[in-house]
């Protein structure tokens, strides 16, 4: 059977070129970097022609990078690290209702020792007005962290407005920019961002490494002591193949941004376009004019979406939904509740992200599949009487 | 991802008995409180015996496995006897489902119930 994975903001497959870069940092160049002797010093300078490479690319300077794990971690130090080090300034911070969770619930557990959360909400297009957050300030406000873009929906936020109220109101000003990194153009300057996390696996690195840049002098705790490495903003042995796999990973996008958002946005144009001409009773999330090249999120009215995922699964094509049913707490996606669209429209999404390898095939082989299974699945659908289907 | 078993996803792709019964002996319309999916049942019944159950449900793999299977236990049933399929025996029947998954075979069962309950009462 032919497959298509169309799940890229999940993760991606490791690029070949990256496998190869990573490679000798394993069994041949294995020192620690943290070591004074020349198989140190070797990982070492490994590391930070890495770390230029990739605060080149974020226009940021190269002390202004810090490695960590992966996105998690990058917005869990952001958002405890941040509290914790201007908790004599204040308590308070902003941030929006379609965070990722690991923003949303280190935030939670601030809201529990007596901090102050602001959830904006977002407009009909699931975007955050730079007014709310504006309005949102108060003397007390440490920190406004907003992502760059969603990762169900996959609209862009108005970042650079957002950006410019925070600096002149000299509150620090995070984003969680793992969907965009190496997708579209991200440059510290541009967005006037002070903290931003990234992640290397959803631009076809390996998983396990990120990263979080810090504008100078922004003061922010640590999540991890020990060690003291990265300037002691995060202890822990450096993943020096990870990081190096990383770098390539950020040199090949560099190269393929230049054309692949005008490839990719086109299959997803088509694919759009083809769903809701296609299947009646089917609506795109989310604004067309803002939205990340690769991101096409529906909802097919009547249907559950793990059962259209299941469907799919087994004619060879990923892709993800926002269901309550597929969640481990069984509730809709706060992304989608976050409009007050139906429950059964809010549990019927359908969430593919196109990548690299995403061809026309792929994309006339969901036009072949979807409206068959959606068919199906909308004759078991009390949602759906017989009249009203589709032959 | 779900961990289904195979009876799970042979009935989820091949459901039996969907649709409805026109002029039934007995339905029953329940909602699921958890995830908040729905299912509807429909029952024909002839001297106390289950003779025809046909079901429509938008739920997930599991829910439209369990409604699907539970129409399949109760069918030649007497009304007594299908009273005494619990959830439980129809998430057995399935091969077992995954943990997170066992309140969709509750829908069923209460879908079930209430069929069961409406026909009595419309006996009088
Ligand atoms: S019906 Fe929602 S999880 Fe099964």
């Amino acid at each position: 059977m032919e497959r298509g994975y169309l799940d890229h903001a999940a993760t991606t497959p490791v690029a070949p070129a990256v496998l190869e870069a990573m490679l000798p940092y394993f069994g041949q160049i294995y020192g620690n970097p943290g070591s004074a002797h020349s198989w140190g010093g070797e990982a070492r300078r490994a590391v930070e022609e890495a770390r230029g490479s990739i605060a080149a690319f974020l226009g940021a300077a190269i002390n202004e990078i810090v490695f960590t794990s992966g996105g998690t971690e990058s917005n869990n130090t952001v958002i405890k690290g941040i509290a914790e080090s201007n908790k004599a300034r204040g308590n308070h911070i902003i941030t929006s209702a379609i965070e990722h969770h690991a923003i949303l619930n280190p935030c939670h557990t601030l809201e529990r020792k007596g901090f102050e959360v602001t959830y904006i909400p977002v407009n009909n297009d699931w975007l955050v007005s730079p007014k709310d957050v504006e309005a949102a300030i108060t003397a007390k406000t440490i920190l406004i962290s907003i992502m760059h873009a969603n990762n169900e929906i996959g609209v862009i936020e108005p970042l650079a407005k957002i950006g410019a109220i925070a600096r002149q109101h000299g509150i620090p000003f995070h984003t969680d920019a793992v969907q965009t990194f190496g997708h579209i153009p991200v440059n510290v300057a541009d967005i006037e961002v002070d903290l931003l996390s990234a992640s290397a696996h959803k631009l076809y690195g390996p998983k396990g490494v990120g990263l979080l840049y810090i504008h100078q002098g922004i003061k922010i705790s640590p999540l991890l002591e020990g060690g003291e490495q990265e300037a002691k903003r995060r202890s822990s042995t450096l993943n020096v193949s990870g990081i190096i796999g990383f770098a390539k990973a950020t040199e090949l996008a560099a190269d393929t941004m230049k054309t692949e958002p005008e490839r990719i946005s086109a299959l997803r144009d088509k694919l759009i376009d083809g769903l809701l001409g296609k299947i009646k009773d089917t609506h795109l999330n989310g604004t067309r004019s803002s939205r990340l090249p690769n991101n096409i999120n529906i909802s097919f009215g009547g249907v559950e979406g793990e059962a259209l995922l299941l469907s799919l699964d087994a004619q060879g094509i990923a892709c993800s939904t926002g269901s309550a049913c597929t969640s481990a707490k069984l509730e809709t996606s706060h992304v989608l509740k976050a409009l007050a669209i139906p429950h059964h429209l809010g549990n019927s999404s359908l969430r593919f992200s196109l990548g690299k390898a995403t061809n026309d095939k792929d994309i006339e082989r969901v036009l072949a599949v979807l409206p068959g299974v959606v068919d199906r699945l909308r004759t078991i659908s009390p949602f759906y009487q017989p009249a009203e289907r589709e032959d | 991802m779900t961990g289904y078993s195979e009876k799970v996803m042979e009935h989820f792709h091949n459901p039996r008995n969907v649709g409805i019964i026109d002029q039934p002996d007995g339905v029953g319309k329940v909602g699921n409180a958890v995830c908040g999916d729905i299912m509807e049942l429909y029952l024909k019944v002839a001297k106390e015996v289950i003779v025809d159950a046909k079901f429509r449900t938008f739920g997930c793999g599991a829910a439209i496995a369990t409604s699907s299977m539970v129409t399949e236990l109760i069918k030649g049933k007497t009304v007594a006897e299908a009273r005494r399929i619990s959830n439980q025996a129809v998430a057995e029947a399935l091969g077992g489902l995954p943990p997170i998954k066992m309140h969709c075979s509750v829908l069923a069962e209460e879908a079930l119930k209430k069929a069961l309950d409406d026909y009595q009462n419309s006996k009088g």
